[in-house]
């Protein structure tokens, strides 16, 4: 039960951090990205906050054996660098550099964000569940790219 | 036009820090959102709640900022099209490449992981030059 709870208080905390920071506004976002235009260096502040407080939090957090409510801490096992994470990195970063939106603010701004959030939502959702496919029916492509990262 | 919000986007970041740190301390996950969701969406067996109630408190932050009084802007002029396309890529990269700007970028940067700095640097370079071919190429 209280594993559920702090999920809740730290979903909530990030979805305020996020809208604190502007970052559900898909404006400031794209102006991040235009460094040839009227560059806007907020999401680098978010990223840099953000940044060296969980690098002080994880080191602090890790000096327990395990964490407070679960057994083990949850890492990505994989390490090296593939084509598969490099080819993810592409595609998203075209996704995130057309409309402005990366997962979490988008998700974020379906409270206020109108038709348009609720459309890029439910196209990221579908996108997904396309990979999910994709990476199933083809199995040589999983045996190289997974074990998905835990 | 948006304005350069320093002060603002640094107490933001430091929340989503201080977020990603407690879920790791108490209950030793990486708050990246991408995987909450897309592990979500997979429903496999077990550990669905926590994301499903990560996601909802994540949803609820902006109502609550809204009923405080809070105002966020919301710039968006795209066409259909583009946000179906774009929501596409972003769900299909995100999944393929293991993760987005919060678990890569925040979470992954602040493990040092090797994995999470290429991909962040190939997301933001990349997310960059659409940019620049969408506004100063065809000028969108």
């Amino acid at each position: 039960m209280a594993k559920i709870v702090v999920a809740f208080v730290c979903g909530f905390i990030f979805g305020f951090g996020l809208v604190v920071a502007q970052m559900t506004n898909p404006e400031k976002i794209l102006n991040f990205l235009d460094f040839a235009g009227a560059w806007d260096a907020s999401l680098a502040f978010v990223m840099a906050g953000a940044v060296i407080t969980a690098a002080i939090g994880y080191r602090l957090a890790w000096r327990a054996k395990m964490p407070l409510f679960d057994d083990s801490f949850h890492l990505p096992q994989k390490t090296h660098v593939d084509a598969r994470l490099v080819g993810g990195a592409v595609l998203f970063g075209i996704g995130w550099g057309l409309v402005g939106f990366c997962p979490g603010p988008a998700l974020a701004a379906l409270s206020f964000g109108g038709w348009e959030a609720a459309m890029f939502v439910a196209a990221m959702v579908a996108g997904m569940l396309l990979f999910d496919r994709f990476s199933t029916r083809i199995p040589q492509f999983v045996s190289a790219a997974s074990p998905r990262a835990r | 036009m948006t304005s350069f919000t320093p002060f603002s986007a640094l107490l933001g970041g430091v929340l989503i820090g201080i977020s990603a740190s407690i879920l790791m301390l108490a209950d030793g996950r990486i708050a990246g959102i991408s995987g909450i969701l897309g592990e979500f969406l997979g429903l496999r067996r077990g550990e669905t709640l926590w994301r499903l109630v990560f996601l909802a408190g994540l949803v609820a932050a902006p109502l609550v900022y809204v009923m405080l009084g809070g105002r966020p802007a919301f710039d968006i002029t795209h066409s259909a099209a583009t946000l179906i396309g774009g929501g596409l890529l972003v769900g299909f990269g995100t999944r393929m490449g293991n993760g987005c700007t919060s678990g890569h970028g925040v979470c992954g940067i602040a493990r040092l992981s090797q994995r999470s700095f290429v991909a962040t640097v190939v997301f933001t370079a990349t997310g960059a030059a659409t940019v620049f071919v969408a506004r100063h190429i065809l000028g969108a």
